[in-house]
């Protein structure tokens, strides 16, 4: 087992550390305050090639493993919970592509993406249909060389800013989740509608969206892998990039720790700085090891995905449930370490806080990283 | 008082979230229930009730809002209990009859930017002059400011460094030299507002000092006592929304063992949070020593209401995190009671006390 970095995996997480100090942390607390999408940030990943890390090389990128993606995701986070998501679902909308493509589509899909030309995003998810993927009532039917789509799609992460979108649908409605198809929408020739979603608890800069599909075209040739073969992989996806949701928990969670550790040891109460307080040092020490804990599993879960390790689900599903649960209760005792600054904005980690909340529902509820590490062990 | 509730306030929760808007319809529903007098006996035009009804009062009301709770609950207790419990005959009758009638909503101005849990340390001045005190200083997360027509101020009045030479002085708004300072933009209780309360050169007669000089501190901390019953009552409103809202949720799709096992486990944290708090209710309302069980109760019940708000809102999913679902809003709500009126490691620290003594 290898505890190490590459050369190379420092060299990119240097990179990014410099840029996200630069330029993605003053810009944090206004992402929050306005909720805007960070086209700005999205820009400044594109040129600095971070949107190229879900993307081997001979497809236009600069590395494709999980490990290089998770350490970006994680250092992003620390800043910004809003921009590690444009990595996050850069990842999990070319997952797809990358797991189910012919050659010939990767080749014409991944280069626009790994360039950061276009964003993607992976659309799964619908109203009647969270948890439960096999219940979904979006439906594509073919007519000769291409499929029409009509439906809808809810809580799409960019779905209103993604140029490539990767859309699941029943392709035989009769077949339950055996009729379930993946599909390569771009947005110029198979245009969707998408509403934002407003006034979220966090990740209030990332949009969250419904996607109409009403009668949209898409050609045969997008279509990814085998008819009814999409929910195998949409599971195959998720297990690939749930590492990555644990990877930006830690994020949250390092980030908010790295605030809340300055602040007990600069502020005076009994005369004394709070660090002092036994206390206030077992807070820390049981923060500082959860964090611990939670990194070592997700990297080991971004290690089995570069692997194609047989037990990769399991390692994955428990990487998300563990760094998530362990971000959320980590950024709430951060707020605490601060006590009434921790819950005012002018202070970072209240944001950390109602961003952690996410990490624990979306790409799987931590209910169902239960069912599916619980499946796994009594398989 | 669950009619007022349910049919007056709840339906304003939302938008007094959204709009970081002061709830006044609620506050004037509120005050025509007689509902800002609950402790000041009928002599003074409340009605007299107890700890018990008081706490019972707020959580009917945080379970509708949040907001609207903290800024009765900071009236009722700490903004209006200190004058009946050390008021002089005269200030009793002068302020009481005003605050219970909700013509004044009253206020508590202990915490300053360097004096939070070791409020003993405060820096804000009262010097003595011919007719009374004159005030400066700079008070901070200071509840209902800029609403409140009554602030509890206290001030250092004596050489002494600590908790002996504090005093605590009645300060009506409007008074000149007292003015608010920064109202923070916060992560929850957006409808009650929370900010600096200014003090310079503000003259405070004899007449309103309340309890003998020195005896602030007191003051303070007998107030907090049973303030702390009150935030208990409002962390139990917020976690039996979250209870019923989750009831709700898992009504309303099919439910799995594991959501009954964790539906189950919030149900029986928010009955023992329950009995803690209404147990401290009780031996105040009776006069006995409550100090240990009122802080274990606030400890125990704001812990409780924000574990449950942050289940219920993983039992709702994704769409509980959209603004104007309950979900969220009780989970950004429920951390400011950890916090405030003693952070739950302040009540560790007063528990820990209790028991070794």
């Amino acid at each position: 087992m290898d505890f190490e970095l590459t050369e190379e995996q420092v060299a990119i997480r240097d990179t990014i550390r410099e840029l996200v100090q630069d330029r993605v942390a003053p810009r944090a607390a206004e992402i929050d305050e306005k909720a805007e999408y960070p086209k700005d940030i999205e820009k400044l990943f594109a040129e600095n090639g971070i949107l190229g890390i879900p993307f081997p090389e001979q497809y236009g990128g600069i590395s494709g493993s999980s490990v290089t993606i998770c350490m970006g995701i994680e250092e992003i986070a620390k800043a910004c919970a809003t921009s590690s998501l444009i990595l996050a679902v850069q990842a999990l909308g070319s997952y797809p592509i990358l797991v189910a493509g012919t050659e010939e589509q990767k080749k014409r899909l991944c280069p626009p993406l790994a360039s950061g030309e276009k964003v993607a995003a992976y659309a799964l998810s619908e109203t009647g249909s969270g948890s439960d993927a096999a219940a979904m009532k979006t439906r594509a039917k073919r007519y000769g060389n291409e499929y029409v789509l009509n439906g809808t799609k809810q809580f799409i992460t960019s779905g209103s800013v993604a140029g490539t979108l990767v859309v699941f649908a029943q392709t035989d409605a009769e077949a339950d989740h055996r009729g379930i198809s993946a599909f390569v929408l771009e947005r110029e020739t198979s245009p969707w509608q998408a509403s934002k979603l407003e006034h979220k608890l966090g990740i209030r800069g990332s949009p969250t969206a419904q996607l109409v599909f009403e009668d949209v075209k898409v050609p045969a040739a997008n279509r990814l892998g085998e008819e009814g073969a999409g929910f195998k992989l949409a599971l195959a996806v998720l297990d690939r990039s749930r590492p990555g949701i644990g990877a930006q928990a830690l994020g949250i969670a390092e980030g908010a720790f790295d605030y809340a550790l300055n602040y007990v040891k600069d502020r005076q109460q009994f005369g004394q700085p709070i660090s002092t307080f036994q206390g206030i040092q077992f807070m820390l020490a049981d923060i500082a090891t959860q964090i611990e804990a939670a990194r070592h599993l997700v990297f080991r879960a971004a290690t089995k995905v570069d692997a194609k390790a047989p037990d990769l689900t399991k390692i994955a599903a428990m990487a998300k449930l563990f760094a998530s649960d362990m971000a959320m209760k980590v950024t709430t005792d951060c707020v605490q370490l601060l006590g009434g600054y921790g819950y005012i904005s002018d202070y970072p980690v209240e944001r950390m806080m109602r961003d952690a909340k996410i990490t624990q529902i979306y790409e799987g509820t931590n209910q169902i990283q239960r069912v599916v590490i619980a499946r796994a062990l009594l398989r | 008082m669950r009619e007022l509730a349910q049919g007056t306030v709840q339906p304003l929760a939302e938008e007094v979230d959204r709009d970081h808007r002061f709830p006044v319809e609620a506050l004037k529903a509120a005050a025509e229930a007689g509902l800002l007098g609950v402790l000041i006996p009928p002599e003074y035009g409340g009605a007299g009730l107890d700890a018990l009804a008081f706490a019972i009062c707020i959580e009917e009301l945080a379970q509708a809002c949040a907001s609207t709770a903290v800024i009765v609950d900071v009236h009722t207790s700490v903004g209006s209990e200190p004058i009946l419990l050390f008021g002089t005959e005269e200030q009793k009758r002068r302020w009481l009859p005003r605050l219970a009638s909700g013509e004044l909503l009253g206020a508590f101005a202990l915490t300053e930017p360097a004096a939070g849990s070791d409020a003993a340390s405060l820096q804000a001045s009262a010097r003595r002059t011919g007719a009374g005190y004159v005030l400066n200083g700079t008070k901070v997360f200071i509840t209902n400011v800029g609403h409140a027509g009554l602030y509890v101020v206290f001030a250092r009045t004596g050489p002494d460094e600590k908790a002996a030479g504090v005093s605590a002085f009645l300060v009506p708004a409007g008074t000149p030299g007292l003015r608010v300072g920064q109202v923070f933009k916060k992560m929850g209780l957006n409808g009650s507002p929370t900010g600096e309360l200014v003090l310079e050169d503000v003259a405070v007669p004899q007449e309103n000092r309340l309890g003998a000089e020195g005896q602030g501190f007191t003051v303070a901390m007998r107030a907090l006592d049973s303030g702390r019953i009150g935030i208990s009552g409002q962390a139990l409103g917020i976690a039996q929304a979250a209870v019923d809202e989750s009831r709700a949720v898992l009504a309303g799709r099919g439910r799995e063992q594991g959501d009954d096992f964790l539906l189950a486990d919030m149900a029986t944290r928010l009955e023992t949070a329950r009995l803690l708090a209404y147990h401290a209710a009780w031996l105040c309302g009776l006069g006995r020593p409550f100090t240990r069980q009122a802080s274990m109760a606030k400890l125990h019940c704001t812990d409780t209401a924000m574990q449950l708000a942050l289940d219920a809102l993983q039992l709702a999913g994704e769409e509980g995190t959209a603004g104007g679902s309950p979900f969220e809003r009780h989970v950004r709500d429920a951390k400011a009671l950890q916090i405030y009126e003693g952070s739950n490691q302040v009540q560790r620290i007063v528990i820990a006390r209790e028991v070794l003594r």
